[in-house]
Order: C-alpha cells, then structure tokens, then sequence
C-alpha cells in the first residue's frame, strides 16, 4: 500500500478508536452508574492515542531505515567490480539506479543497472507490503491493549495530558534545537575557515579582499580576510541609521503617547507600522535609485566628493525603515509609566513638557533604550538595502560620503556564484555569520536585560 | 432652604423599618434632640445643611462635571474654609473625587471631562479662561490614593517642585526646603541617612508620607488628599492622621475618605456625597450623630456602602 494512502488509514483507525473508547466509557457509566474517573471522551481521545502514535513511530523509523536496506539490495545484484569503487562513485551508481527505477527520461541504462533497478523496486514493492502489515497491526494491538485497560478507575484524562505535555515540550525543543542546529553548522564551518586562515588574521586584519587563485601562478592570488573594515562598514551604516531613527522614532512615539488625541493616534500608529511592512528590498531600490544619486548630487552642488554608493544614503533608508521599531516599542514603554505619576508631577504644577521630561522619560527610559538596542541589532542584520545601495568595497574609514561595504553584504556576495564549497573564499562568509550573530545575539542579550530589570521597576 | 417632607411617605411599604434605624434602637437618642432631628427621605438630592463657610478659600456654586455625556456630579455648592479639614465621604462611585480633582483642575488631564459651573479661589474663578494650571496647582496640592513617589532618590522626589517652580536659588537653600518638608511630613528621623536613595524603596506609609512631604514642599495653601491611607496598614494610617491634624494649622486640607472613623476623627466637617449629589453637609460631629438626611444615616450607620 502507498504510504499516504496507510497513513490515512491509519488516522481513520485512530477515529474510529475514539468512538469505539467513548462508547465503552459511556456503557461503562450505563452499567456503573458515573463513577469514572475521566470524562468518557478522555478514554476515547487513549484509545486513539495507543492505536495512532506507536504506528506512526514504526512509519517514521521504517521510512529512515528502508532507502539504505534498498539501496544495499541493489548494491548487491551488480557485479563486484563494479561496487569496488569509491564512495562518490558508489552514490553516482545509486543515483543511477534510481533514475532507471523511476523510469525516467534516462530509461536507456546498461542492462545490469536495469537489473539492480528492477531488484531495487521489487523490494521496495516488499517493503511496503511488510509495513503495512506491521503497522497496522501495531495500530490494532495498541488499540486493543488500551480498550482493555478502560475501567472506572482508569485515569485516562492523566495519560492523555501526559501525553499531550510532551507533546508540547516537543514543539519548543524542535524550536530550540533548530536554532543550536543553525549555530553548529555556523560554527563547523567556521572552524573549517579558521584552520585555513588564522583567527586572529580574520579578526584584527585591516584588509579585506577575499580573492582565491584557480592557480597558483595568478595575479592576485593572496587573498586577506581581515574583517575589521566590514565591522566599521557595518557599524557606519546602523550609526547613521540611527542618527535617524533615534531622534524621529522616540519623538514621534512621545508626540502620540503624550499628546495626540485618541483618535489622530489610533490612526497615525498604524501608519507608522505600515513602514515597517514594507520589504526591505524596495527599500533597497529606494536607497539605490532615488537617495544616493539624490545625496551625490547634493554633495556635488556644494562642493563635496561623495561616491554614488555611500553609507550615507543606504543608512538614511535603513534608519527609515526602523523607525517603526523605535517609536512602536517606546511608546509601548511610555504608556506603560503609570498615570499616576504623570498625575504627581501635574499635581506639583509641572508643564507638560516638565512632566515628561523629567518624570516619564526617566522612569521609561530603560524600556527605551532596550527597544533601540533591539532595532540597532536589526540594523545590524539588515541584507538588502545594503546590498542595494552601500556597495561593495572594503573602505576602512569612517567617512559617511564613501563607499562602504558590510558584513551582510559580503556573505551574500561571497556565496553568490561559481565557488568550490571548500574554498576559504566561501567558508568566510560562515565566518562572517558568526561574527553577526554574536554581534546581535549580545545586544539581544543586552536589550532583553535592560527590558527585564524595567519591568520589575513598578511592581 | 428648600422644602422637605417631615417623614417619609406612608406608601413606602418599608416605611416602619426605616423608621427604626439601628442607632436609635441602640442608643436612645433624648426626645428633646429627636425633636428636632428631622429626616429628609430618599428621594430628596438637595444639600441639606450649611455648605456655607464664613472664612471660605474655596467657593463652589452649582458644579457639575460630565465624563462625555454622562454627569458624574451634579450641582455641588460647598465652601471650603480657611485651616480646617473638611473630609468628603460617601459610597464608591458617588464624586468625591471627581469633585475633589475639580478643585485644581486635575479633571483637565481626563479626555472627554467637562466642568461646568463657578469654583472660585480667594475670589478668583479658577476654571476662567486666562487661569494658568501651574501656579493654581503649585497652591492647590494634591496626594493621591496610591503613594506614587518619582522613581528618583528621596531627595529628587522632594526637591522637584521646589526646582521646577525656581523657588530656590543656591543648594543650601533646597536642602533646607527638603528637610523642613521632611520633618514636617514626619519623615525625616527615618530617612535623614538615606536620602540619595530611591523613593520607590520606602514602606507604603513612608511612600505616602514623602509624597505629602513633596506636596508641602512647594508651600501650597490647599492640601487635597484622595483616600491617603486607603492603601496603607493601621499604624501608617495613624501616623498620616496626626499629620493631618498637625497640617491643619498651616494648610487647608480636603480629605476623601471610605474610613467613617477616619473622617470622625481628622475633619472638622463633613460632606456626604450620594451619586453625584452632595446630600448633607455640616459640622462633623452633628453630621455623624445626628444625620439629618435618611441617606446619611444609612450610610454612617453601615447600611450600605
């Protein structure tokens, strides 16, 4: 049987055990009176479980071990010369073999590939025959061990929480464990780099040219990986991003807590949030195509020698972007001051403007400052724009007018193309994502802490 | 005044009961007293007593203050005098403190809040159109149900309407204020060694009484104080009274109050206010024992609220 198709009976075994547990809870109470322990769809909800989940285990461990079972069979019908090879041929072989069995456009193999294809097939054919018998009649012991176990005294409810517990502990760990699955493989891999290109050369190097011969005789064949100036590039860039985004964010979140009517905020505020739906690559095509020949030419006009690409321009459209972040998360933290300290300054006859001045921005500026180091790490993590509009050369200067380049914008670019995978020049750019991510992961760590100690602050 | 019926109508089917209050069965009140101790009933929502003071700083003519369309106190006339406590009780929800926070203007911080009606202060109607909030609540000083001290060290938190008003020029001159707020708050033998500290970090009665004695500092005239010690254990509460009593000699103070006892014992009069109506107002002693409205005496006698 076609696994989708067991699969689906076998969720129509679980149904149908739920009835079938219900119901005998039910006839239970008829006969006992309601003495039982759970709820009758309690019993049901374990019989479904017992007939579903112990056969769905045995589907998911038979489909991890069947393609090498298979695959071994195949091996096996082939002459021994031919499976004497090394590894990378073996899986070509393989591969082969797959495509005659799936009859493919390649249908025209040697006649003992089409052999191995064809013992390929049939055993799967057996394969799928042998699970199905076994898990269905998993599914129907299961089912039968736990109808047996529905007594009045049965605490199915208990089980079925238990199971449902684990259920949800699963899902968080599938989340956790993705993110250390993320981090290792950034990781490995930079180790890779690091045993190619010493650490400190990547880290405290002043040069950045990412340059590998295809041989040994080429021009330019020394590449250097210094990542300094990425990291001032970067730095730069979410520097003018929030020279902008700073002043007009927390401004206009102090204009729409404090003194905007309800009404122009609750239309104002979505508006704002709008900026923060936009993609970032038009955005890019925005930095790129209006501001920076707009900051050139300006630069032109009076005299300054500003480059068509400058960090300027792609940290004017970054800082835009975020000040969605900045004014959404410190009004937030505003309104969540309590009115009646508002109300003790009003009361001493403080301004408005004293009040919040002196009252609420004091008293909400931690949860402030942990929403901009929060919208600061998404500068940070910012691709597109500057992609778009910084570009691409490794400058080490702190000059706004010129042409930087950033972390973000070399790891696209190393990956971007024909490179072998095991080349320093394409393992850099896994350095480089580790360099972002402990970058970001500290100021998240930083803001996170800030925000935390706010909130104990008024309780 | 106005017209009053002398007992309560005969169809009221409860008539008897009500009669028979449960402080007179309690204590026999003398017949001479009893005499003259009419009851207006239910029904009547006009201020009964003398809501006239001889020595008025703060004049009250026909307030009523809306929150949108809804009124939440009608008609209020009531005299505030000079250096007495006059404490504002009644059930929740009935206006004290609406009308208290009328009296400086603290209802314009309230979206959709419309005061209607004359509130003048030593002659001056503060609800006029060229009145500046600033210096009307830098007179008229308020302390709040809730101590709210400004997450700033103690002495921040006293010293801050000193420095936002520019009533000191030199350093020497706003320590002096800050203690002599201190120590008339009551406060200072407990806080002298550690005023750099945060005001946050202070019991609930020491919250209360550095926010009185952050009140005091920018020398008002007028102490509001919206249910002080509804937030606090019975020794701070006493401590908070005396203080009171001690004030009363320099300030003027109105008191909101849910504590019968506390208005008993910290007010020279008293105000009942009943859903937004103020029934009866008078010398505190005569309000307590001989109510004259039937609202009164239920309230006072614990029979609702």
């Amino acid at each position: 049987m076609e696994k989708s198709n067991l699969l689906m009976l076998i969720v129509l075994l679980g149904v149908a055990a739920y009835y079938r547990g219900t119901h005998r809870a039910e006839s239970l109470i008829a006969k006992n009176g309601p003495r039982l322990h759970s709820l009758p769809g309690f019993y049901g909800y374990y019989m479904a479980l017992w007939s579903t989940l112990p056969a769905l285990l045995v589907m998911v461990f038979w489909q991890l071990g069947e393609g090498h079972v298979m695959t071994a069979g195949a091996l096996a019908v082939l002459p021994e010369e031919m499976t004497k090879a090394d590894a990378s041929q073996i899986s070509l072989l393989i591969n082969d073999i797959r495509n005659a069995a799936s009859e493919s456009t390649y249908a025209q193999a040697n006649p003992v590939i089409q052999a191995a294809a064809d013992r390929y097939l049939q055993l799967g054919r057996q394969s799928n025959l042998l699970l199905t018998i076994l898990s269905l009649c998993v599914s129907l012991v299961g089912a039968l061990f736990a109808h047996r176990q529905i007594k009045p005294t049965f605490r199915a409810r208990n089980q079925v929480e238990k199971v449902l517990t684990v259920s949800l502990v699963s899902c968080a760990l599938l989340a956790i464990l993705t993110t250390v699955g993320i981090v290792l493989s950034v990781l490995i891999e930079s180790v890779r780099f690091f045993q190619m290109v010493p650490v400190t050369d990547f880290i405290f190097g002043l040069k950045w040219s990412p340059q590998i011969a295809m041989r040994s005789d080429q021009v330019g064949s020394s590449g250097a990986f210094g990542a300094i100036p990425l990291v001032t590039g970067t730095l730069l860039i979410s520097l003018v991003a929030m020279i902008v985004a700073v002043p007009i964010g927390l401004l206009s979140a102090i204009y729409l807590s404090e003194y905007s009517g309800p009404r122009f905020r609750s239309t104002a505020k979505p508006l704002l949030e709008i900026l923060a739906g936009i993609p970032t690559v038009v955005y890019g095509f925005f930095a790129a195509l209006v501001v920076a020949p707009f900051i050139r030419d300006l630069g032109t006009s009076v005299g300054l020698d500003v480059s068509s690409e400058s960090a300027l321009a792609a940290g004017l459209v970054m800082g835009i972007m975020i000040i969605p972040f900045v004014s959404s998360l410190s009004d937030d933290f505003i309104n969540a001051v309590p009115q009646s300290l508002r109300d003790g300054a009003y009361a001493l006859g403080a301004t408005q403007s004293e009040t919040i001045r002196q009252v609420v921005m004091p008293a909400a500026l931690p949860g402030v400052v942990g929403g901009i180091l929060l919208a600061v790490s998404r500068a940070i993590g910012e691709t597109m724009i500057v992609v778009m509009a910084a570009g691409l050369s490794a400058n080490l200067t702190f000059n706004p007018l010129a042409a930087v380049t950033t972390v973000t914008t070399q790891i696209v670019t190393l990956l971007v193309g024909d490179q072998e995978f095991d080349s320093p020049k394409t393992l850099a750019a896994f350095a480089l994502g580790l360099v972002l991510f402990l970058l970001t992961l500290a100021l998240n760590i930083l803001a996170l802490r800030i925000v935390r100690k706010y909130r104990e602050q008024y309780e | 005044m106005t017209t009053y019926t002398a007992s309560i109508s005969m169809s009221d089917p409860n008539a008897e009961h009500y009669l028979l209050a449960p402080h007179e069965r309690a204590s026999p009140v003398k017949p001479r007293e009893k005499a003259t101790n009419v009851k207006f009933d239910r029904d009547h929502r006009e201020t009964i007593g003398e809501y006239t003071s001889a020595s008025a700083r703060i004049r009250c003519r026909n307030v009523d203050v809306f929150y949108g369309e809804k009124p939440a106190v009608q008609d209020i006339n009531l005299d505030i005098g000079n250096n007495q406590v006059i404490a504002l009780i009644g059930p929740s929800g009935c206006g004290k403190s609406t009308f208290l926070r009328c009296l400086n203007r603290m209802n314009d911080t309230i979206q959709d809040c419309r005061v209607t009606g004359d509130i003048s202060m030593d002659g001056k109607p503060i609800y006029g159109q060229d009145v500046d909030v600033v210096p009307l609540r830098a007179q008229v000083g308020m302390v709040f149900q809730k101590p709210n001290p400004f997450p700033k060290s103690i002495f921040e938190n006293v010293a801050y309407g000193p420095r936002i008003h520019g009533l000191v020029n030199a350093k020497s001159e706003l320590e002096e204020i800050v203690e002599k707020s201190l120590r008339r708050a009551g406060l200072w033998d407990e806080v002298k060694d550690r005023l750099a500290q945060p005001g946050t970090g202070l019991s609930g009665g020491q919250q209360q009484r550095l926010c009185i004695a952050r009140t005091i500092a920018v020398n008002p005239e007028v102490i509001l104080m919206d249910e002080p010690c509804s937030a606090l254990d019975p020794i701070a509460t006493a401590k908070i009274e005396q203080l009171i009593d001690e004030l009363r000699e320099l300030y003027t103070i109105v008191i909101v109050t849910h504590s019968m006892q506390q208005a008993a014992r910290v007010s020279q009069r008293t105000a009942y206010f009943h859903l937004g109506h103020l029934i009866e107002v008078g010398e505190t002693a005569q309000v307590f024992t001989h109510p004259q409205h039937q609202l009164t005496e239920d309230y006072i006698t614990g029979r609702f609220g």
